[in-house]
């Protein structure tokens, strides 16, 4: 993609996306909204998987806690979503946070274990704290303004949202700060011996990268007016991963790639059987042994073989 | 009734001796091989559907738990080959069997439904038992039995035998080994199946307690995860003080907080990692 520069590719992506509520129904409409909410939650796991070298499988946790914050605070309560939309991101930054201190100080497989096991503990607290969860009936309730619950309003709105936390999500991984995250990905002894407080670097990354999917989960709620354990369980967050890898693990921008592809087969699967959740384990299974870096790192290896044989 | 009874400090401790047959095979192919299996759990709750199945047919508590490990091991051979496709990444490696922990849940709840299951146990493991002046579930006895056996006979074999010394070198140099002329491989097989058929016979005895449902294998999974982050890669000492924490912490955590418990197991696991990030005794 070196040859046209990012911004014409963007611009044209935002316009076919745009133009988007013209040729669609309502149903497609809701299944593109879906899509973009996917593709923050993919994103989000990709600041951490690809810039900073730590794989989470907790994202599906923080998604939840935001989707569950809102929907508690506006059925529940009976507060304003939008308030609600605050006090949630507050929430999944608090639980970010917890789980950033514990998790950052371990790396590949442990990181991967200590997150999943942590993301496990918020979906059993869901499962089980049913006087404020409502256990396996989860929390039910249309939660969006007025003026959002035209699905086409609402795809705009949600469309805005996404370009905006994609723009902020790449100035993060591209900023000198996001580099010191890549630094740390490639050795964080070497960052620690040029005098880098690793750990604070990393906390602030997990933060933002949960914060990310906690932006998403509340979107989420909005979208479906309904949460139940299966939006925090394990199967999320192996949903926003494979995302972020079948995209390509480290290009950002392919998580939307990644969501659109896992979203639209996931309708297609569903639409013929019940076995989504085999499905996507297969999917997982064989993007594992054969494009492990990804449909866009694929690609990009094809396209720059001599560069990427430098980079390794 | 007082939550710190000796009753709650027994049903602790039966608990442990089932989290530790569980995780003891989890942390030993962990060790070994370096492969984080995340299908422990389905292994674990498939085993406890085949050992219902065949434990209802033969009308054979003993016929059940066998069935239950000669399949889940050769599931582990399986599982095993495909795992070799992406050798040597470990990440991939777990990743890959994450993927096939959702084919196999999801292929358990086809064949065995959504319903709760119990595993018929034997007539003379039915029943309370006096015990130091209250009456105990025998079956609970059993199964503490069962766990202080496993951990018997994986200390011996781990620790005297040959084929426990070649483990033990394969953890730390499996190089070597394989230069001094011994085939790891075969040992790394063999200690895999071990682990899956541990996950199997854990599957059958905690189906008779525990009882099985569709999302009984991710709790599984929890446990075994926080065992080992706490007990440390590859050790059976740290399975089995991790074991004791967890299930202590779940057991009380219940009485004292029952829609929290779950939360309570997340205390040592935070307090020991703020100090020890490999675990009681990990080795970086």
């Amino acid at each position: 993609m070196s040859g046209i520069p990012k911004i014409a590719i963007s611009s044209v992506i935002l316009f076919l996306l745009a133009i988007m509520p013209t040729v669609l129904n309502n149903y497609q409409m809701s299944l593109m909204t879906l899509i973009l909410v996917y593709a923050l939650l993919a994103m989000s796991v990709d600041i951490l998987a690809g810039y900073a070298g730590r794989t989470p499988l907790c994202h599906g946790a923080l998604f939840g806690c935001g989707a569950y914050s809102v929907m508690y605070f506006v059925t529940v309560s009976a507060g304003s979503p939008w308030i609600g939309s605050l006090v949630a991101l507050g929430v999944v930054l608090l639980v970010s946070l917890v789980f950033a201190l514990l998790a950052v100080r371990t790396s590949g497989v442990y990181f991967l274990l200590l997150t999943l096991a942590l993301g496990m503990i918020v979906w059993g607290v869901c499962q089980r704290w049913t006087s404020v969860s409502g256990g396996e009936n989860g929390l039910r309730g249309s939660i969006r303004p007025t003026w959002l619950i035209d699905p086409v309003n609402f795809y705009y709105f949600v469309l805005l949202l996404a370009s905006v936390m994609s723009a902020v999500m790449y100035k993060f991984v591209s900023s000198p700060f996001g580099l010191t995250l890549k630094g740390i990905r490639e050795s964080e002894s070497r960052m620690q011996s040029l005098g880098y407080n690793t750990t604070l670097h990393l906390t602030i990354g997990f933060c933002f990268s949960g914060l990310m999917a906690g932006m998403a989960g509340v979107l989420y709620a909005f979208l479906n007016s309904f949460v139940s354990p299966t939006t925090v369980s394990l199967s999320q967050s192996v949903k926003g991963l494979l995302m972020a890898i079948i995209g390509g693990i480290g290009t950002l921008f392919g998580g939307i790639v990644g969501a659109a592809l896992i979203i639209v087969l996931e309708n297609l699967v569903s639409s013929v059987t019940e076995r989504w959740s085999m499905v996507l384990g297969g999917i997982f299974v064989l993007t594992m042994i054969f494009v492990p870096s990804g449909l866009l790192g694929k690609l990009n290896s094809v396209m720059h073989k001599d560069l990427d044989d430098k980079s390794h | 009734m007082m939550p710190f009874s000796l009753f709650q400090l027994l049903n602790g401790l039966t608990f442990a001796a089932l989290l530790f047959i569980v995780a003891s095979g989890f942390t030993l192919i962990f060790g070994l091989m370096r492969i984080v299996n995340l299908a422990h759990g389905a292994f674990y709750l498939l085993g406890g559907y085949i050992a219902y199945v065949s434990a209802t047919w033969a009308d054979s508590f003993v016929i059940g738990i066998l069935v239950a490990v000669v399949c889940i091991a050769l599931l582990g051979w399986f599982e095993q080959m495909i795992l070799k496709l992406v050798k040597g990444v470990e990440l991939h490696q777990v990743l890959l069997s994450l993927g096939l922990a959702l084919m196999i849940n999801d292929s358990s709840l086809v064949i065995f439904g959504g319903d709760t299951f119990s595993i018929p146990i034997p007539e003379f493991l039915k029943g309370p038992m006096p015990l130091l002046g209250m009456f105990y579930p025998k079956y609970r006895l059993f199964v503490l039995l069962c766990g202080i056996v496993v951990f018997i006979f994986l200390w011996l074999l781990i620790n005297r035998t040959k084929l426990g010394a070649l483990i033990r070198a394969g953890v730390d140099d499996s190089e070597t080994i394989e230069a001094l002329g011994i085939d790891i491989k075969k040992i790394f097989v063999f200690t895999f199946m071990l682990g899956m058929a541990l996950a199997g016979v854990a599957g059958a005895l905690g189906g008779a307690f525990l009882s099985l449902y569709p999302t009984a294998d991710s709790e599984i999974l929890v446990y075994s995860l926080a065992i080992v982050i706490i007990g440390g890669r590859g050790s059976l000492p740290g399975a089995a003080i991790g074991s004791l924490a967890v299930a202590m912490l779940a057991t009380f955590g219940q009485v004292l907080f029952p829609e929290l418990s779950y939360f309570v197991i997340f205390g040592p696991m935070a307090l020991l990692l703020a100090f020890r990030p490999t675990g009681l005794f990990g080795r970086a």
